[in-house]
């Protein structure tokens, strides 16, 4: 099966592209950017604040079940073309990735398809490969806790 | 770590990854591979020297000649390692396009 997104992350740049079609009008895949409400549903966190305008800021936070804020990142919009193009700055807090410069670009396809084209440019090729190995580790981290879980059952 | 680093090196090159294609359906002498290309043979054999080493590429002798063949194993290491990322996104865009399908007549209608 094909895969729907793309991510296109070349070795020693400081940027990726992420592609995915989506089975939207080009109008909702764009509010689901714009609208608070709808951030905070597909990202799963709070947006404590989104200013969707030229010169806007926006704030999200991530909460565990016990209430620890676990996620929380902050940034600033430089361009709001309705339905056509988003760029803005993201930068998380307590995290040592800097801050990414992101370009997202809405395609209508036809009048129910979209596309999203994600252009994310870090300030060094570093911060970008620690980006992309974020998810990897954390895989690596889960195994490691389930093993130490049924190895500690054994004892 | 310093494997894997290398692994993406060979690849960030176009003309190894075209070799890496061309090698993907069929074993292939060095010859065989650089008569795909326009660059000098010396060229190819370099390229072919770096997949080699980083693995990508396994050399397997057949009679006289050296055939090229791809390392599915190491290939799929190299893919592996972005899918979490990718996995990642994939989830939440997932997400996006089922709540906005759900809102779909909703949204629609607050707009007119």
């Amino acid at each position: 099966m094909e895969q729907k997104t793309k991510i296109n992350a070349e070795e020693g740049r400081q940027e990726y592209t992420i592609t995915r079609e989506f089975d939207l009008p080009v109008e909702l895949l764009f509010r689901a950017h714009a609208e608070a409400d709808l951030v905070a549903q597909w990202m799963s966190t709070k947006v404590l604040k989104l200013e969707s305008k030229k010169f806007g800021g926006y704030q999200f936070e991530t909460s565990d079940p016990q209430g620890n804020v676990v996620f929380k990142a902050n940034g600033v919009i430089h361009t709001f073309i309705p339905n056509q193009k988003i760029i803005r700055t993201f930068e998380m807090d307590n995290a040592p990735f800097g801050v990414q410069l992101e370009v997202y670009e809405f395609q209508r396809l036809t009048d129910d398809t979209s596309r999203l084209n994600m252009h994310v440019v870090y300030e060094s090729t570093a911060q970008r490969d620690q980006v992309l190995k974020l998810p990897f580790s954390q895989g690596l981290n889960w195994a490691h806790n389930k093993l130490q879980d049924i190895v500690g059952k054994l004892k | 770590m310093n494997l894997r680093r290398d692994v993406f090196q060979a690849i960030a090159d176009p003309t190894r990854r075209a070799i890496l294609l061309l090698v993907a359906s069929q074993a292939l002498t060095a010859g065989a591979i650089a008569s795909n290309f326009d660059t000098a043979r010396p060229t190819v054999s370099k390229h072919l020297a770096i997949l080699t080493e980083c693995e990508l590429l396994e050399q397997q002798q057949q009679g006289r000649e050296i055939y090229y063949q791809l390392n599915p194993k190491k290939m799929k290491e190299v893919a592996d390692f972005i899918e979490p990322f990718r996995k990642m996104w994939d989830d939440r865009f997932n997400k996006l396009e089922s709540i906005m399908t759900s809102k779909k007549h909703e949204l629609l209608n607050k707009n007119h």
